[in-house]
């Protein structure tokens, strides 16, 4: 029974309402007894960045302004009614009166639960991204061949 | 052995079940937890995946309108 409760989720959107539906499906899987894998790529990255708001993180000139555009999981948009970013504020108002978890909270249960966070080597490589950069609960940065072994025999997603 | 009370009848989806794996993870081995929750989702899911996480339930009751508490044993 155990050796098949395993969830690995690619988490590829840096967009608010994905990642909290990335974070929902992991924290509750974790909580049910789930193992639970989250690889974060490309925009995903920007959930772990252990700067939270706007910040010139990256390694070329190009790579800073991309990494202050994108900002980190207080920046995250939503992916429809952003409106210039208030969307998400609205969202995590309607979260906090409705008394369902804001994506800080889930993101906080995901490292109490302690979920297994990876970083995508190459998406780092072309965002100009360190290890030291996330949050240090990421455990490893790792490349395709890894995510599949460490995802066989579960469940996988991608979001 | 203590008895510890977590009311998780104003939490919904992911972090009633969140919040009560992390109070099991603390809590010490041979104490007692009783959940207070709802009926429909918590109710129909928690005992079962409590139990499949080697969790002694020991009683599911009543309590008044659509709650019900939920008595677990922390396996020594």
């Amino acid at each position: 029974m155990s050796e098949n409760k395993k969830l690995s989720i690619i988490v590829f959107s840096g967009d608010f309402d994905r990642l909290t539906a990335a974070f929902t499906l992991a924290t509750g899987a974790a909580a049910v007894g789930y193992e639970v894998n989250l690889f974060f790529t490309f925009w995903g990255l920007n959930a772990i960045k252990q700067k939270k708001g706007r910040s010139f993180v990256g390694g070329s000139f190009l790579t800073k302004i991309f990494g202050f555009l994108m900002g980190g999981l207080h920046n995250t948009p939503t992916s429809r009614f952003n409106f210039w970013g208030l969307g998400p504020k609205i969202f995590r108002h309607l979260m906090r009166k409705n008394n369902v978890a804001t994506l800080e909270e889930l993101v906080e249960a995901a490292i109490a639960l302690g979920i297994n966070l990876y970083a995508c080597e190459m998406a780092m490589h072309v965002l100009g991204l360190k290890q030291s950069d996330f949050i240090h609960e990421v455990k490893d940065t790792l490349g395709v061949a890894t995510f599949l072994e460490l995802s066989e025999g579960g469940r996988t997603m991608f979001i | 052995m203590a008895t510890h009370v977590l009311d998780i009848t104003n939490e919904h989806c992911p972090m009633t079940l969140v919040k009560t794996k992390l109070k099991l993870a603390q809590i010490p081995a041979g104490d007692i937890l009783e959940v207070l929750l709802t009926e429909g989702e918590p109710l129909n899911n928690l005992p079962r995946s409590a139990r499949e996480q080697g969790y002694n339930v020991l009683d599911v009751s009543h309590v008044e309108g659509k709650i019900h508490k939920v008595t677990i044993q922390k396996s020594v």
